[in-house]
């Protein structure tokens, strides 16, 4: 029973942190290497163990940070490298090359239906809610028979891109007899998926972290009636709540990260996911709530964490998706 | 990282499976699974197997005749322990007095009193709350004034647990005048057969006098029971309240409770399918499910850490609140499983004078009774609006 990190992963964690601190941007981030401990060794990296995805993306989380990394490099370099495609994985893991990952399709929702066909070598068929389609060098598609790896500019392929809550970016796409090359099966998608599940609930811990550190600041400053507001019960016990809500979604990014690549991994994804889901929404209502109005406005740098856990809840499945998932495999 | 038990741990967690197998009788795993009331002499005979191996006081360290197992040891004794509905391990002396007087008590209240909890001798029970002093547990005040080589004891205690099995109590006491509350209390160890003390049970919402009231009138009680400087029992109080939190999450409960509510929700059916299909309840039986895995490993972190060294504070503030939720939505969705069959009075049911079983589904009184009864997880070991005050005052500093 161990609960600590190696110092390799520690180190990394610090030096990530510091990068951010002092403004580094994505390609910051990349020099790191932390893409390359993203990814396990026969991939071209040095790490991609659970531990090492909750340790990257929780403080990327805490940072608030906005990078391809999940998209990239847990998702697509993870697909590539399950699918033996080696170049292309490691140039994603260092920056080099971007994937952007096409799943969802209009008319769906987190139920996995795809109507997208391969015919031939070509593409036809609509992806919603791409994130990073719009900078991709290469985007992975999921369609009726498998996974498939199409290039930027390729022919019929139309991006429409947009912005999206957290500060990331989206895209609808579509493709039209587009040419493109068969990776594998959907099952590909399995672990990479699961990490990437990790990924984002350990950013939105390290999120949750901020927000209540921000929180509690403002409580402690904060003055009406002529005393800080956190000194008065009602609010210390919403905040104790709180905190214990939090705990609870550490635990259960710690049981993740711990269960990536064992046997019952499907079911820790969905109790993680689950938790993590609800304990975030509460996160983004109550601290909010505490601030009052000034936790309403654009300019307080709650902003940007609390819309970061709502778009936490909503991707890949949400808490009540993954509480039913949950059930099912149970049941199984 | 590695979320495992180490071998050690696991050979360990198979030797107390082993000896739970061979030593627990059925006829004591039987009534504590259907949360019927053991007797005194059923909770000494457990005691005794347990202290026949040396695993009575898992807490204490081996100089003073305990196990002097780790905290994970420990854990996993415990959760063992719950999973094979054992009988608990009294609480008062082992957990909580024995601790105390390994710390603060004199050589001769160590050598007199130690030995006497783990041979079972002694049955003792803590004196702390009283009509006035609850949560506000500093505003005791039972006096105790000293007369020569005595105090005289006048006062109330209650909610005192099993204190009818009794023949210790350790009480706090007030001894001096107090410019803060918490100045001029003392800890008082009050032998039970004394003149002058009365013990009036109280039933409680589930039919069992689980609880009771101690009066004390002129109760004459020798200097030598106090217990390290008069006036200073706020601090020992305060020692204890932490140990009283070491098994707070109460992790093994709570997945056996888990367990028995499954089997119930597959047995009940309703509409033609099990309830434990209907969406609405599973859904319920999931989320609580899903709570109690990272509880338990909130728990698991804390146990790591207290190896390690690190006294958690208000971490156990959170495993308690945490704890006891889940336990008591457990205990809510096992009794409303049971539909209508929930109605039937505990105490008649299963300690009713004739030997017929409780109507009904096998589960349905303790299940009720296992609901009212731990109404008082939330209430106890300092209430979780306690709990929230702890964890808001030291973890945010308000």
């Amino acid at each position: 029973m161990d609960f600590r990190f190696t110092d390799e992963q520690t180190m990394l964690g610090d030096s990530l942190a510091r990068t951010l601190e002092r403004g580094g941007d994505a390609a910051a981030v990349f020099e790191l290497g932390t893409g390359a401990a993203l990814l396990p060794e026969e991939a071209g990296g040095f790490g991609g163990t659970g531990p090492d995805v909750l340790m990257v993306f929780r403080t990327l989380g805490c940072a608030a940070a906005v990078t391809p990394l999940l998209d990239s490099v847990v998702l697509g370099a993870g697909i590539l490298a399950a699918a033996g495609e080696g170049a292309l994985a490691e140039a994603a893991s260092t920056g080099g090359a971007r994937i952007a990952v096409a799943l969802d399709e209009p008319g769906q929702r987190y139920d996995g239906t795809v109507a997208t066909r391969a015919d031939r070598g070509h593409l036809t068929g609509e992806k919603a809610v791409v994130h990073g389609a719009e900078d991709a060098s290469h985007l992975i598609v999921l369609a009726t028979d498998g996974l498939h790896l199409v290039e930027a500019g390729a022919e019929g392929l139309a991006i429409r891109s947009y912005a999206l809550i957290d500060g990331a970016r989206a895209a609808e796409v579509t493709l039209k007899e587009t040419p493109a090359r068969r990776l594998g099966d959907a099952a590909l998608l399995d672990r990479p998926m699961a990490a990437a599940i990790l990924a984002l609930c350990a950013d939105a811990l390290g999120v949750m972290e901020t927000a209540v550190a921000l929180t509690t600041d403002y409580l402690k400053t904060r003055k009406q009636f002529g005393r800080a507001i956190g000194s008065f019960q009602a609010i210390q016990h919403r905040m104790a709540d709180l905190l214990t809500e939090v705990e609870q979604a550490r635990s259960a990014v710690w049981n993740l990260a711990g269960h990536l690549d064992a046997p019952d991994r499907d079911r820790h994804v969905a109790a993680t996911k689950s938790l993590v889901g609800r304990v975030a929404l509460q996160v983004a209502e109550e601290t909010i709530q505490l601030h009052g109005g000034i936790g309403m406005t654009e300019e307080y740098e709650l902003a940007p964490l609390v819309r970061r856990l709502l778009a936490a809840d909503a991707r890949f499945g949400d808490s009540d998706h993954h509480l039913e998932r949950f059930i099912v495999l149970g049941a199984a | 990282m590695d979320m495992s038990f180490s071998p050690d741990d696991r050979a360990f967690r198979d030797e107390v499976r082993q000896f739970l197998k061979d030593r627990l009788p059925a006829r004591l795993s039987d009534k504590v699974r259907q949360h019927r009331e053991l007797t005194k002499a059923e909770m000494e005979e457990w005691h005794a197997i347990l202290q026949e191996r040396n695993w009575l006081a898992g807490n204490w360290p081996r100089e003073f005749g305990g196990s002097g197992w780790t905290p994970i040891q420990r854990h996993i004794f415990e959760e063992e322990s719950a999973l094979a509905h054992a009988p608990r391990v009294l609480p008062f002396g082992v957990a909580m007095l024995g601790p105390l007087l390994q710390k603060f008590g004199s050589r001769e209240q160590q050598d007199r009193f130690l030995p006497r909890i783990l041979d079972g001798q002694d049955w003792w029970c803590q004196g702390y709350s009283e009509p006035g002093a609850g949560s506000d547990l500093a505003s005791v005040k039972t006096s105790a004034v000293r007369d020569g080589d005595h105090y005289v004891v006048n006062g109330q205690k209650t909610w005192t647990t099993l204190g009818q099995h009794a023949n210790w109590i350790f009480c706090l006491v007030r001894t001096g005048p107090a410019a803060k509350p918490q100045e001029g209390i003392s800890f008082l160890l009050i032998d039970m057969t004394s003149p002058g003390i009365t013990v009036r049970p109280i039933v409680l919402l589930d039919g069992t006098p689980e609880v009771n009231e101690v009066f004390f009138d002129n109760v004459k009680v020798p200097v030598e029971n106090l217990v390290g400087e008069e006036n200073k029992g706020w601090t020992y109080a305060k020692f204890l309240l932490t140990h009283e939190r070491t098994n707070i999450a109460g992790v093994g409960f709570a997945t056996s409770g888990l367990a028995a509510l499954k089997r119930i929700a597959r047995a009940q059916v309703a509409y033609g399918k099990a309830l434990i299909d209907n969406p609405l309840f599973a859904a319920r039986v999931a989320d609580v499910e899903i709570e109690l895995m990272a509880m338990s490993t909130t728990n698991l972190r804390m146990l790591a850490q207290a190896a390690a060294g690190h006294a958690p504070m208000a971490e156990s503030s959170m495993l308690k609140l945490k704890g006891t939720q889940i336990r008591q939505a457990i205990n809510d969705l096992t009794r409303r499983a049971l539909g209508p069959w929930a109605l039937v009075f505990p105490s008649e049911a299963l300690e009713g004078a004739n030997d017929t079983p409780p109507p009904g589904p096998a589960e349905a009184a303790w299940a009720t009774r296992a609901y009212l009864n731990n109404r008082k997880l939330s209430i106890y070991g300092g209430s979780n609006e306690i709990q929230r005050g702890i964890i808001a005052k030291s973890l945010l500093g308000l």
